[in-house]
């Protein structure tokens, strides 16, 4: 439709970043904007709250329903509602490991060591393992139906948002390393990981200063 | 396929019940096995039927699915209840992480500890009343049509009562200013398969007790 689409949110990763991922992937260029602070409060925000993407008409929030919406839209979401099934779940297994990465530069100092420990537990042993096995299984180059979709997607940005905290967690894991691979020599995706991209870096001190100012409650 | 879904989880609420309730209005009967006690748990993981060792879980049409959501999506488009089109499904999906967000504050609640149940509750109570149930009236009352989402009952409609009476439980007139919502209640609660749900003897569980948050923490260990 009119335009590209335009993302609100943070000068950050937080809980935008998945969905710049996944634009990206699908080789769809947003709209720069600033950032706004303090944020938007004239009803463009159905639940006052960001990530807000304007596309195709729709002011969307909600990052799940956005991250839908955009998989749908780019056939990414897989060919029938069983396959959408398996992309739903493992895309939400790997969403609740972001969650643990999204949450952990908020952790009070006392508690760092100790998430982190969870984060690497739990990639290692509960998450990591189904994809691995996953891929073994059927021996193909993506993890659903044989064709790139939001769930390859999605656990692209997690190893790499992982090994930013856990450097050698793919030494266990072979074919997820070819996967890995794969994934960053597919065109758009390399593109998202060459400078310039509209990729954010890690959060840092400041960015985590900035958040607890702008959602203060 | 073959076979009513078959759930997996505990006997309350928790993430399973907007499952129950789903499959109810789309008047599809199912079966339940009870995870009464931490053995039952490990039961499932180690028998390798849990992709990340969690539940809910449902066997459902050849598949083992996990992750409420995943479920939940399935479920809508295979029962008609997922919108038209793409749009619609967005809208869809949006209304429906919106009522999921305040259901989540509500289900935590019996397992915040007893000096922080006051602040959290008032907190829901205001979440509820100034961010979420006013953007129900408002979508009602911007179209004028029975149903949230292109004029045809949908999941979004069932979350939204569900939620609702979620929230009733925690104040019973919390509904006192939003009157197309109060409408709404009433016109989904008559539909017949979730009137049938409505009524004792169903599927439908009790509001989490401190007992069953007990047993509850020694099946999850937290």
């Amino acid at each position: 439709m009119s335009g590209k689409p335009r993302l609100t949110y943070l000068n950050g990763r937080g809980r935008m970043e998945s969905i710049r991922w996944l634009l990206a992937a699908a080789g769809v260029e947003e709209e720069l904007t600033g950032f706004p602070s303090p944020l938007l409060l004239d009803g463009s925000l159905l639940f006052q709250q960001v990530p807000l993407v304007e596309i195709d008409g729709m002011k969307m929030v909600q990052t799940r329903a956005i991250m839908s919406y955009i998989a749908g839209k780019y056939n990414l979401h897989g060919k029938d509602l069983k396959e959408r099934a398996l992309i739903d779940m493992y895309v939400e297994g790997i969403s609740d490991l972001m969650q643990m990465i999204l949450m952990f530069p908020f952790s009070p100092p006392d508690a760092k060591e100790k998430n982190l420990e969870s984060i690497k537990d739990r990639a290692t042993n509960r998450y990591f393992p189904v994809f691995e096995k996953v891929l073994k299984q059927h021996g193909q180059d993506f993890l659903v139906g044989n064709k790139f979709s939001w769930a390859d997607v999605q656990l692209m940005e997690a190893i790499l948002a992982v090994e930013e905290k856990v450097p050698a967690v793919l030494s266990g894991f072979p074919q997820l390393q070819v996967f890995k691979t794969k994934m960053s020599n597919m065109p758009t995706i390399k593109k998202f990981l060459q400078p310039g991209s509209p990729r954010k870096p890690p959060p840092d001190a400041h960015y985590v200063e900035t958040v607890l100012k702008v959602f203060k409650k | 396929m073959a076979g009513k879904p078959k759930l997996h989880y505990t006997k309350g609420r928790g993430k399973m019940e907007s499952i129950r309730w789903l499959l109810a209005a789309a008047g599809v009967e199912f079966e339940e096995e009870f995870i009464e006690k931490k053995e039952d748990l490990e039961k499932l993981r180690s028998d390798g039927v849990l992709l990340f060792q969690q539940v809910p879980m449902v066997e459902m049409d050849g598949m083992r699915m996990v992750q409420t959501r995943a479920i939940l999506s399935y479920i809508a488009g295979k029962y008609n209840l997922y919108g038209k089109d793409l749009k619609e499904r967005a809208w869809i999906d949006m209304y429906v992480e919106g009522t999921t967000d305040l259901m989540g504050m509500i289900m935590y609640l019996p397992f915040q500890p007893a000096d922080t149940k006051e602040k959290n509750l008032a907190l829901i109570i205001e979440r509820a009343t100034t961010r979420y149930f006013p953007v129900y009236e408002k979508a009602l009352k911007d179209h004028g049509q029975d149903y949230l989402v292109g004029n045809k009952l949908s999941w979004a409609d069932v979350h939204l009562l569900e939620a609702i009476l979620m929230a009733e439980e925690c104040k019973p007139d919390i509904l006192s200013a939003f009157p197309l919502l109060q409408a709404f209640k009433g016109r989904i609660s008559n539909i017949p398969t979730i009137k049938k749900f409505l009524q004792p003897g169903s599927q439908r569980k009790p509001p989490t007790d401190e007992k069953f948050v007990a047993v509850v923490r020694k099946i999850f260990n937290i």
